[in-house]
């Protein structure tokens, strides 16, 4: 498998303040790989630095053979990082499809793929974004990142405060998506869906990544120390 | 149809109904009064364009409706004193076909709009206002001292500029000249924002950080926006120039900015024909409360800030009820 992301002594913070301290993570081609970790151990930020959001203080961000040290984020995002950022996610003013249209670039991801991946979408086609439901944006919010053609897929907090009958909808959706052979970096904090899914799992931990292995390999007991409350 | 387009219809049948009829029964002044309304709903198209859409308020686009005012009296000046306006490379004469007019008015306000919003857009928020504001300020003094032009006495050409077959001093001609290139703009920009780039704008109004995480980039299309957008207002301000045929600094001055401005928020900031609305509105108190009191715009700030307060989609927003930022 080759190399799609490879991060290594990743710094960077906000500000005064630095979240991130020593932070390494890979994802090879076709791989689907958790973030995980307690709240404020630096998960966000890990993905806001490598979708160009944020600065890099220190250390190496490649993607697919490039440096993404000096690029700004259209750029970053235009390589193939497909950023499905945590809370509100879309375009409130602008309608379903219309969400959809202007993300769109060239590759297999289109309209009519998006819209069978979540049939609920080519129903809602010409309402506003702001008028669905959390979940309903929440798919929009993945089909608007699948319009882009990304090469890596990332899901922060995807399925958070949403339905459990939605949850799933959602990760049904992603496991699809594995399926079709993208790669997929996600913050998750549900160990169940992520054991299920994920081929490997990255625990961050004060900004440092402190463990990584398949997740199934996570004890309980580690599993408690890391990501328990 | 849906509502939307009921109302779009309706203010854009209103304005041409009203001068049609104005026309028939003889009172060509109503039809002058028609067409002023025209052509400001036109400066307010040009800027709902960039504020509306694109969430950039600009208080500066009296700027570009100055220039293109003064970009038509200066070649129609020439135009009668048969003066070239420069021989240098090559000798440039003046013109009074406003085929010829727009184009050159389109081109300077559009490099004018260019240099001003490659700098401003570098800011937002209240700085941007600011920095419009201040560019336009500069304009504005420099036409106040510009003698060879008039200065602050402004400069008046005789005669309206002629539009090939058109006998453009006869009020209904010259209304639907008018009209007619804010029915193009109004097409123009409903195409554009139903584009890629104007759902792209529209986005980047709500989210910048949404927007470049999908790969555009914020930056080149606002300044496409506000070129665009000053490109419509420096229209609208040729004709302007051409109604009264008079140019004068005043049509530069901040004032002028915040009139525009009125008509966008008074008709709903963001909707297709909003400002047109807004404009009629404006145009009518103008006319109707300005002949009982210098002081009319009291009335004016009282329905300002109604709209402002009660229906912030303004008129056309109150119309359809609650419902998307264009259409």
């Amino acid at each position: 498998m080759s190399r799609l992301l490879e991060i290594a002594g990743l710094q960077a913070g906000y500000g005064a303040v630095q979240a991130l301290f020593d932070v390494d993570l890979t994802v090879d081609q076709g791989e689907v790989v958790a973030l995980m970790g307690r709240n404020g151990m630096g998960k966000t930020t890990t993905i806001r630095t490598l979708c160009r959001l944020l600065p890099i203080r220190s250390g190496t961000i490649r993607f697919a053979g490039t440096d993404l040290g000096p690029l700004p984020a259209h750029r970053a995002a235009r390589l193939g990082l497909g950023l499905v950022p945590e809370g509100r996610r879309c375009f409130a003013p602008l309608t379903v499809a219309e969400n959809l249209i202007v993300a769109a670039r060239p590759g297999p991801w289109d309209r009519d793929r998006v819209e069978a991946l979540f049939p609920r979408l080519a129903e809602r086609r010409r309402q506003p974004a702001a008028t669905l439901s959390g979940g309903e944006q929440q798919m929009l919010a993945i089909g608007r990142a699948l319009m882009t053609n990304p090469r890596l897929l990332i899901l922060d907090e995807a399925t958070e405060g949403l339905a459990p009958v939605v949850r799933q909808e959602i990760w049904s959706a992603i496991a699809a998506l594995k399926g079709q052979g993208l790669s997929i970096l996600l913050v998750d904090k549900s160990l169940r869906e992520i054991r299920a899914v994920a081929d490997r799992a990255v625990v961050l931990e004060r900004g440092c990544s402190i463990w990584s292995g398949r997740p199934a390999s996570l004890t309980a007991e580690e599993a408690d120390r890391y990501l328990g409350v | 149809m849906s509502r939307i387009a009921v109302i779009n219809l309706a203010t854009l049948g209103l304005l041409i109904g009203g001068a049609l009829t104005a026309h028939l029964t003889g009172h060509a002044f109503l039809v002058t009064l028609a067409t002023k309304a025209a052509i400001f709903a036109l400066a307010g198209v040009g800027l709902n364009f960039a504020l509306g859409y694109g969430g950039l308020v600009s208080f500066g686009h009296a700027a570009f409706f100055g220039i293109g005012g003064y970009v038509t009296g200066i070649l129609a000046s020439h135009a009668m004193s048969g003066q070239p306006l420069t021989t240098l490379p090559y000798t440039m004469n003046g013109t009074n076909e406003m085929l010829a007019i727009w184009p050159m008015v389109l081109l300077v306000s559009g490099l004018a709009a260019l240099a001003i919003g490659a700098l401003s857009l570098r800011t937002s928020g209240v700085y941007f206002i600011m920095v419009t504001l201040a560019f336009a300020q500069m304009i504005y003094w420099f036409a106040v001292g510009w003698p060879a032009y008039g200065g602050e006495d402004g400069l008046s050409f005789y005669v309206r500029n002629a539009f090939p077959g058109v006998q453009t001093m006869q009020p209904l001609s010259w209304f639907l000249i008018c009209a007619g290139l804010l029915l193009m703009t109004l097409g123009f920009t409903a195409v554009v924002m139903r584009a890629r780039f104007g759902l792209a704008l529209q986005a980047a109004r709500r989210n910048t950080q949404r927007t470049v995480a999908v790969g555009i980039r914020p930056f080149g299309i606002r300044l496409t926006a506000f070129v665009l957008s000053a490109m419509i207002t420096g229209l609208a301000g040729s004709l302007y120039a051409d109604l009264n045929r008079f140019v004068s600094p005043a049509m530069l001055s901040w004032y002028m900015s915040g009139e525009i401005m009125v008509f966008v928020i008074l008709g709903g900031v963001g909707r297709l024909v909003g400002p047109v609305a807004g404009a009629m509105l404006f145009v009518t108190m103008e006319h109707l409360l300005g002949g009982i009191s210098d002081y009319w715009q009291v009335l004016l700030g009282l329905v300002l800030l109604g709209v402002v307060l009660w229906s912030p989609g303004g008129i056309v927003g109150m119309l359809s009820g609650r419902g998307r930022g264009h259409a």
